[in-house]
């Protein structure tokens, strides 16, 4: 019942043999723990979420059926404790995104970079939640202020770009881990190199190693 | 339900942390026999009894908890392993020691349901307690020499629960210091004297140690 990611066809030999060794779950945890201590939205998992809904699914059929079927009660009870986990995992993973599309809704909404990595369902939800906030602030305050300063996104008419949209702050520090060597790389915003070895614990600007997160290079912690 | 932690005081919680932790493997002594298990995330089993096998940590206190095995403490967790440990520690300002990850965690959930299983048990607590002290110890005095802007700091073999209490801390003091430490500002010159003189630190500028 373990699956493993399959799709190592495109990968070099050892990565290849890492795919076929992590599980459905691990990977997930990697997701979760990434989207957690990052101040950004990452991209949407879409395969791997769907496989694990899945797995849950069928996990969940496979207790029903052991409970009514005699199997000794340990047993369905540690399979529940597997399922609780996994399901912790999963809806976690995707409450932190809901909380992070509420925080920067109009951010979203303005950026399609960002909207490529929603699903479907959180574009539609971001989408709501943008249209029920603007309408929300529209009858509520701004229609009563002067006329200059009604806009949602501007300060007033004068701003030249939308100002008041909160951004996520992606020179924040994060604590991370490099999966495998990292030659030496620019830092953001200065000329130094860096190099990282495999499990060595680095605190750094997240805008210096973004798109190593997105590859799979570093976890953050 | 699948709450989520406040994120204004860490990121993750003390809980979160540790249910990462349990998914370390342990080592265990079943008593009974049980066919395998194929959980969706690994199969494990089948058990014999008196047969040792490696389980994930959550599945051991769950069967200890039911009295159906016993667990064997990890090789790091004996008096000498970790009276060595503290040696080391105490005897040096910048360097920690090589210990599991999630040692805390880990040791936590042991003293809490397998207190029987561990040799010296008193011991081995106090000693671990002892390190962990002296770790927190050094990291503070570590901190405190954080001085100016630094693109990246390095640490190396800061445990989980360590890196958890200290990450807001150390996240926003770098953040202040990028941003106020910046060479874009303006120096004011009639405060140039409140400037505490910048002690040379070439080498440790990227490097929290060595």
């Amino acid at each position: 019942m373990a699956s493993e990611a399959g799709e190592g066809s495109t990968a070099g030999m050892d990565d290849y043999e890492t795919l076929i060794s992590t599980t459905d779950v691990e990977l997930l945890k990697r997701a979760w723990r990434n989207e957690k201590a990052a101040p950004e939205i990452l991209r949407f998992e879409t395969s791997l979420i769907q496989r694990i809904r899945g797995q849950i699914q069928l996990m969940e059929e496979n207790i029903e059926e052991f409970a009514g079927s005699g199997i000794d009660p340990l047993t369905v009870s540690l399979y529940q404790m597997d399922l609780d986990r996994t399901q912790y995992l999963f809806r976690s993973y995707l409450r932190i995104r809901l909380q992070k599309i509420e925080k920067y809704m109009f951010h979203i909404s303005k950026n399609p970079e960002v909207q490529s990595r929603l699903s479907e369902q959180e574009k539609g939800f971001a989408r709501r939640c943008a249209d029920d906030m603007e309408r929300h602030l529209e009858e509520s305050v701004l229609s009563k202020l002067p006329d200059n300063y009604q806009d949602i996104v501007k300060q007033s008419i004068i701003s030249e770009e939308s100002d008041m949209i909160p951004e996520p702050q992606l020179d924040s520090f994060v604590v991370c881990k490099s999966r495998r060597f990292l030659g030496p790389f620019q830092l953001d915003g200065s000329d130094e190199l860096l190099e990282m070895k495999p499990d060595e614990l680095c605190i750094i600007h997240y805008k210096s190693i973004r798109e190593r997160v997105q590859e799979g290079d570093i976890d953050l912690v | 339900m699948a709450g989520q932690s406040d994120p204004q005081l860490s990121l993750f919680s003390a809980e979160e942390v540790e249910f990462i932790a349990e998914d370390e493997m342990v080592e265990i002594v079943p008593n009974l026999r049980m066919d395998a298990l194929n959980f969706v995330c690994g199969d494990f089993g089948p058990f014999f009894p008196q047969l040792a096998t490696q389980v994930p940590l959550w599945l051991a206190v769950a069967l200890k908890k039911r009295g159906k095995c016993t667990i064997r403490p990890p090789q790091w967790m004996s008096v000498e392993k970790l009276t060595q440990v503290l040696e080391a520690e105490r005897d040096s300002q910048r360097v920690f020691e090589q210990l599991p990850f999630h040692y805390v965690e880990i040791s936590r959930l042991l003293f809490d349901h397998a207190r029987d299983d561990i040799p010296d048990v008193y011991m081995v607590r106090s000693l671990i307690e002892d390190i962990r002290d002296v770790r927190f110890h050094k990291v503070e005095t570590n901190l405190e020499s954080l001085n100016e802007r630094a693109f990246a700091l390095k640490i190396n073999n800061l445990s989980a629960m360590e890196v958890n209490i200290v990450r807001p801390f150390v996240g926003r003091a770098l953040q202040a210091f990028y941003k106020h430490d910046s060479p874009d500002l303006i120096p004011d010159q009639d405060r140039v004297s409140d400037r505490r003189p910048q002690v040379a630190n070439n080498a440790t500028r990227r490097h929290l140690r060595r």
